[in-house]
């Protein structure tokens, strides 16, 4: 076991300790939050250079599904944190004011907050109306109706806007704006069936901060080569911590069961082999998103490709509609001591908190851009690649 | 060549601006054009020229600007007459 899978395990026990309170209470994951900061979790995937680890995505991916296992909520935080580490790692490495920045992510801990959706767009993200306004040196801007998870905890935010007030909807830039530069007016608090503990409020960004703080590359690329594929897999990532622990309180179920029966095999028996191949085929779907991800930030042309996103997105719709079935299975197999939240085989917050997977980047939205690109990518014929 | 492209730019880009304005070498995806309106753009471009990108070309490269397009056509239309 690696250190940083050790430390994270660390973490994980505080965040599993709280899991209930987070959701029942509908409140941010604290303690989980500030064992992964004492843990120096946060800064793991900054290049060492900049003062973090280097870590590989794999092992951030490891840290999501060890950390998913004790509570979604913490996982999701953990993850969202580091998809948004990724933009700055992929895109502003060569920009003295985000090397500059990942430095004080690594000393200081930061945890980075997102806002990439916005009111009256629909829930693409890939297009914006609000724009940055340019004053000299610096910019403006605002945007309204965007849900910012952990938003008010965030120490800075990753934003997206139309590169100027008369680029087209689909020309954005990201910037990046510390808590000291922006403020946030609460237009919805977060009130929802599961991953509770996201704190995904809806807020008014309003922020004025140097030109500088925006990403050199244009955010369709940061989309397409880093954090479309980070998501997907990191989310996965955490689906599959969530998932695997459903089945192992399953499996726990099964096994008290034929301890007290001996010889005697009830449905939920085969139910569980069953759900164990389930969890099998999620966990190969996110290694291989994994392995081809890495690779393809080796070098050559597969990064910018349309079979890339393909993948990365059938990563994200397979790996969400498992963490479903795998958690109704789980059910099925302890039957009442399952459903009800007060046994150690209670699956009720995975559940609820598996249901979010389909929707968090619409299952429906995703499959209706893939479909348009299978009208030119041909499906994958080799099994060895 | 390029006024085909120009003209299927304009049926199937759904660009905010008109397909004739833009500069050949001039970044589409900038201009406003979506992912998915580049797959249009591109099945309308297979009929046109009577040809199948391959999956070497469904990159944001090959469809980065007008000049990009007409170089994949070449490319194609070239291997074909060979």
């Amino acid at each position: 076991m690696s250190f940083l899978n050790t430390r994270a395990e660390r973490a994980a026990a505080v965040a599993g300790q709280f899991a209930e309170a987070v959701d029942r209470d509908g409140r941010f994951p604290h303690e989980a939050i500030a064992a992964c900061k004492e843990a120096r979790l946060l800064a793991a995937m900054i290049p060492v250079e900049f003062g973090g680890e280097g870590a590989s995505m794999s092992q951030i991916a490891e840290v999501c599904a060890i950390l998913g296992q004790k509570c979604a909520s913490s996982a999701m935080v953990f993850a969202m944190h580091q998809i948004k580490a990724s933009s700055l790692i992929w895109h502003g490495r060569e920009a003295p004011w985000h090397q500059n920045f990942m430095r004080r992510i690594s000393a200081e801990q930061l945890l980075l907050g997102s806002a990439t959706t916005e009111g009256g767009i629909g829930g693409d993200l890939r297009s914006s109306l609000c724009a940055i306004e340019a004053e000299g040196e610096v910019f403006k801007l605002t945007k309204s109706g965007c849900c910012i998870s952990y938003g008010l905890q965030s120490d800075a935010i990753l934003i997206t806007a139309r590169r100027a007030p008369d680029s087209p909807p689909s020309d954005q830039v990201m910037a990046i704006l510390t808590k000291d530069q922006y403020t946030l007016d609460m237009t919805m608090p977060w009130d929802a069936l599961g991953m509770r503990g996201t704190c995904s409020d809806i807020f008014t960004f309003s922020a004025r901060a140097p030109a500088e703080q925006i990403l050199p590359s244009s955010f369709a690329d940061i989309a397409a080569q880093s954090m479309l594929g980070a998501a997907h897999l990191l989310w996965g990532s955490l689906w599959y911590g969530l998932a695997a622990d459903a089945v192992a309180r399953a499996q726990a179920f099964v096994r008290a069961e034929a301890k007290k029966r001996p010889g005697f095999q009830s449905p939920g028996h085969l139910r569980l082999a069953e759900v164990s191949n389930m969890l099998q085929a999620m966990r190969a779907n996110v290694q291989q998103g994994l392995a081809r991800f890495e690779k393809a930030h080796l070098g050559g042309d597969d990064l910018a490709s349309m079979g890339f996103v393909v993948a990365m997105n059938q990563v994200k719709t397979a790996a969400s509609r498992a963490a479903v079935d795998i958690c109704n299975h789980a059910m099925l197999i302890a039957g009442i001591w399952g459903y009800r939240n007060n046994t150690p085989f209670s699956v009720g917050r995975h559940m609820r908190d598996a249901l979010s997977s389909q929707i968090m980047i619409s299952n429906d939205r995703i499959l209706g851009n893939v479909s348009n690109m299978l009208l030119m990518h041909r499906v994958e014929t080799h099994l060895a690649g | 060549m390029k006024n085909a492209i120009y003209r299927l730019l304009g049926e199937h880009g759904r660009l905010p601006v008109a397909a004739g304005t833009i500069a050949s070498d001039a970044d589409l995806y900038a201009a406003g054009l979506t992912s998915f309106a580049a797959v249009q753009l591109m099945l309308g471009l297979e009929d046109e020229f009577d040809v199948e990108f391959p999956e070497r070309m469904l990159n944001r490269r090959s469809f980065a600007s007008v000049d990009a397009i007409a170089a994949c056509i070449a490319e194609l239309t070239a291997g074909k007459a060979a």
